[in-house]
């Protein structure tokens, strides 16, 4: 190869990265909904975390509406989002939190939940994204709604905080509720 | 009134700022001595405006001003004076306003201290400097001002986030900053030597203690982030792979290939285009680092996450800066002559070498960390890369950079003969074999599964030890005490090296034994109870409530003590903030350099019992140790002579013709 076509080869591999990266930007993850979302939940079972003997399935979905968060001791979002989540499940009664331990140690997710407090209902354990991989996760932490028919309506990318639940979640989560009540009358 | 100075000081430095970019680079090329001499004073001027909004900034802070947006979202009247300063840095507007201002810092120091410098390299070098500041002024004022106004102001702030408010995060930051920011320097020197079309042995000259004063920077705030990962996040861990860690270890890299790759073009002329090109990118990289944290392209796996028009306005400025100097590379480097002819067998060879290898595991970090949205262009699934596979790359790459660390320092330029390395190394070649062997056999928790153990401890003291009969080799024919204290006077950068690669073999050290031989146990226990773990004992006396400045806590009380000796009463804390209610572990720690122990409280279980968390850690402190040795090896090769010796430019054929263009 000639010297010169040598050094514009920094320069193509950038141009590659930024294409990448605006790429990234354009598809901003909060903004694009999940290919899932309409679908019911992908079938599963795995063990729950804090005990091994219980199983945790998609049939756990059904009957009430869930949020299905994915999180890990290592990520220190989800250790951000994690009192909002202890606020949830002392004050909404109506929906259950059902977590997703994802690609963590157990001693260290069972150590994190033993520190902070424990706001699901109970968690998955997928040390290994077998079921991550079907649900598409991304990254953690994310937070699927599921209505009380095991069909995803919702998912979100980052930390939840007030914000996001007052202005994302909660309306989301009525607008469900009033729903599924008009559907039962 | 006080945030509109700010915000007016923010548009008199841009303006200058874009005075700076152009006329001194004009003046360069028209050969205009009055254009170029405006370099000095400007990035003064800049410096000045800049210090000048973030006094602003300051004020608004520490008057509880909270009819600023950014001072109502991050601080409060409760909180420290200590932390109302470091929460200028403690969100983004802030951050890159301390940005900014280094970045003006380093632009002064650079017009300071240039005094023997072609006044046509200082001008170049300060209007590229002036490019960069630009961006990020136009940046602050358009999408993050920190000057925002909200009306009506709100009784009280926010708070800052409770993790942020430790004296290890307060100083984290700058430093982290100053690292990446001090790359700018190398950077614009590597501009103005392609722009003059020059690459000489001059410019590696004058360029080699900015980049070490940025590395050693960087080198600090990395280690001072883990040490703060370590005793805040409550984990017991140091290194977490997270995005924004790669941020900064990325640069980082680059920045030691850069350091190293300099020392070759300055003294063989070699590798120029090699060392051009690491300037640019570990820059680049530190603001592909900046543009990761802020912009929100990979929002799923950190909280920074900010809205995309930022993202786009720092994308469009990555590509105007990385874009355009690599087009000047381009443009420019196959004129660059390739220099001194080197044998296979040379200091050269091994310092490319390792090169090489950190070159590539910073690009393996690169694409770990951006993996998830490269799957996701290409449409090939979804992936995430986490912790093991990072592991896995470093374990792979390092044992090769340790294996020729050893090897390097003590090779000759140009050509060596195998024959004098082995005669000189076969010793500590054995020591190192010697010592994996005796880890293998006295370590009792070894087994054939982690060969990694004497692995990395024999690598360790392959470095000690080679390093060792190197210092030797240099020593042996001193006559006299006086004549090895004046060797170390004379010859501080080799003394330097020698210091920051003892440090990479404590960093072995630590990390091996603390990965392997580290214990963490969960226990539930009640007053008065006992438990013991690595030959120490834990008695537990009960937890009592204390109230902070801005916090209630719940403070724990250990004794420990090891056969019939008291060592240490530990008392972990668990704040409750008052206002975000946000709660925080703080554990205490007992440090030492064979073992840090450690506790921290769970939940309380009642009846006064609690869930705890007792750890052993081994040798941890020797991480950031060699960390800290590092830096002191740079700072130390800073001292050096030859950076304070003015007119050696003479001499070298090189650089005169340098200083006369």
């Amino acid at each position: 190869m000639s010297k010169s076509a040598k050094a514009l080869i920094p320069l193509i591999l950038f141009l590659g990265l930024a294409a990448l990266l605006f790429y990234g930007l354009g598809t901003d993850p909060r903004l694009v909904p999940s290919p899932l979302v309409g679908k019911p939940v992908p079938r599963f079972s795995l063990p729950a975390l804090n005990d091994p003997g219980r199983t945790v399935s998609d049939a756990d979905f059904e009957g009430k509406i869930s949020l299905f968060n994915v999180w890990a001791s290592w990520c220190v979002s989800c250790r951000a989002e994690h009192e909002e989540l202890m606020k949830l499940s002392r004050a909404e009664k109506d929906i259950q939190i059902l977590g997703l331990n994802w690609k963590d140690d157990s001693g260290d997710a069972a150590r994190m939940l033993q520190m902070y407090g424990d706001p699901y209902l109970v968690s998955a354990f997928d040390p290994d994204n077998k079921v991550g991989i079907d649900w598409g996760v991304y990254g953690a932490p994310e937070t699927f709604v599921v209505d009380s028919k095991g069909i995803i309506r919702y998912k979100h990318i980052g930390p939840i905080d007030e914000r996001v639940w007052e202005q994302t979640l909660r309306p989301l989560i009525h607008g469900i509720e009033t729903q599924e009540v008009k559907a039962e009358n | 009134m006080i945030p509109e100075i700010g915000h007016l000081a923010l548009v008199v430095a841009l303006a200058l700022a874009s005075v700076q970019a152009v006329f001194p680079l004009a003046g360069s090329f028209k050969n205009r001595q009055s254009w170029m001499a405006m370099a000095r004073p400007l990035a003064w001027g800049q410096l000045t405006f800049l210090a000048v909004a973030f006094a602003c900034l300051l004020q608004a802070f520490l008057s509880d001003d909270f009819s600023v947006v950014y001072v109502a979202r991050n601080s409060n009247r409760l909180l420290p004076t200590v932390y109302k300063i470091s929460a200028i840095w403690g969100a983004h507007e802030g951050s890159i306003l301390l940005w900014a201002l280094l970045l003006g810092g380093w632009g002064a120091a650079v017009a300071t201290f240039s005094r023997d410098l072609p006044p046509r390299v200082v001008a170049r070098v300060i209007s590229v400097l002036a490019i960069v500041g630009i961006g990020f002024l136009l940046f602050m004022l358009f999408t993050s001002n920190p000057f925002e106004r909200i009306f009506p102001a709100p009784a009280e702030g926010r708070d800052l986030n409770p993790l942020l408010q430790d004296p290890g995060l307060a100083i984290h930051p700058p430093m982290l900053y100053m690292g990446y920011v001090g790359f700018s320097v190398a950077f614009a020197f590597a501009i103005a030597a392609l722009l003059g079309g020059k690459l000489d042995t001059a410019w590696a000259r004058w360029s080699r203690p900015w980049t070490l004063v940025a590395w050693v920077f960087l080198t600090v705030g990395i280690t001072l982030g883990s040490w703060w990962a370590y005793y805040e996040l409550g984990w017991g861990g140091w290194w977490f792979w997270d995005p924004v860690e790669n941020a900064s270890l990325m640069p980082w890299l680059m920045g030691t290939a850069l350091i190293h790759s300099l020392a070759v073009t300055e003294k063989r002329g070699a590798f120029k285009s090699w060392t051009v090109l690491l300037a640019i990118f570990a820059f680049s990289l530190s603001l592909l680092g900046t543009f990761l944290v802020r912009s929100g392209v990979l929002t799923s796996v950190h909280a920074f996450a900010t809205d995309p028009g930022r993202g786009a306005f720092i994308l469009v400025f990555l590509c105007i800066v990385i874009g355009g100097s690599l087009a000047l590379y381009a443009w420019r480097a196959p004129e660059v002559s390739s220099g001194g002819r080197f044998d296979l067998l040379s200091r050269e060879s091994f310092l490319l070498s390792n090169n090489l290898l950190l070159a590539a595991f910073a690009t393996l970090v690169l694409f770990g960390t951006l993996a998830p949205l490269i799957y996701e262009a290409m449409g090939w699934g979804k992936i995430s890369v986490g912790f093991p596979w990072f592991n896995k790359m470093f374990l792979a790459l390092m044992p090769f950079l340790a294996l020729f660390m050893g090897i390097g320092h003590t090779t000759r330029w140009k050509r060596d003969e195998a024959g004098r390395l082995v005669k000189e190394l076969w010793i500590p070649f054995l020591l190192a074999i010697g010592a994996a062997i005796a880890v293998i056999r006295f370590l009792p928790v070894v087994t054939s599964r982690s060969l990694l153990v004497p692995l990395s401890l024999g690598l360790a003291s392959w470095i000690l030890f080679s390093h060792l009969a190197g210092l030797w080799e240099r020593l042996r024919h001193r006559r006299d005490i006086k004549a090895m204290a004046a060797d170390v006077g004379s010859g501080r950068s080799y003394y330097g090296m020698l210091l920051a690669h003892l440090g990479i073999a404590m960093f072995i050290l630590g990390a091996t034994l603390v990965s392997n031989f580290g214990s963490e146990t969960d226990i539930r226990m009640s007053p008065g109870d006992v438990h013991e773990t690595a030959g120490y004992r834990f008695e537990f006396e009960g937890v009592e409530t204390v109230p902070g400045p801005n916090y209630r806590a719940a403070k724990g009380r250990f004794l420990v003590s090891r056969g019939h000796k008291r060592v240490v009463v530990l008392e972990p804390e668990k704040r409750t903030y008052f206002t975000s209610g946000q709660p925080m572990t703080e554990a205490a720690i007992d440090w030492g350099f064979t073992r840090d122990l450690y506790v921290s409280l769970g939940e309380p279980l009642g009846g006064g019992d609690w869930a705890l968390r007792i750890y052993y850690k081994p040798y941890v402190r020797w991480i950031w140790l060699g960390g800290l040795f590092m830096a002191l090896g740079g700072i130390l090769a800073l001292t050096d002579r030859r950076y304070r010796t003015r007119s050696r430019g003479v001499d070298l054929p090189a650089g005169a013709v340098a200083a006369r263009t």
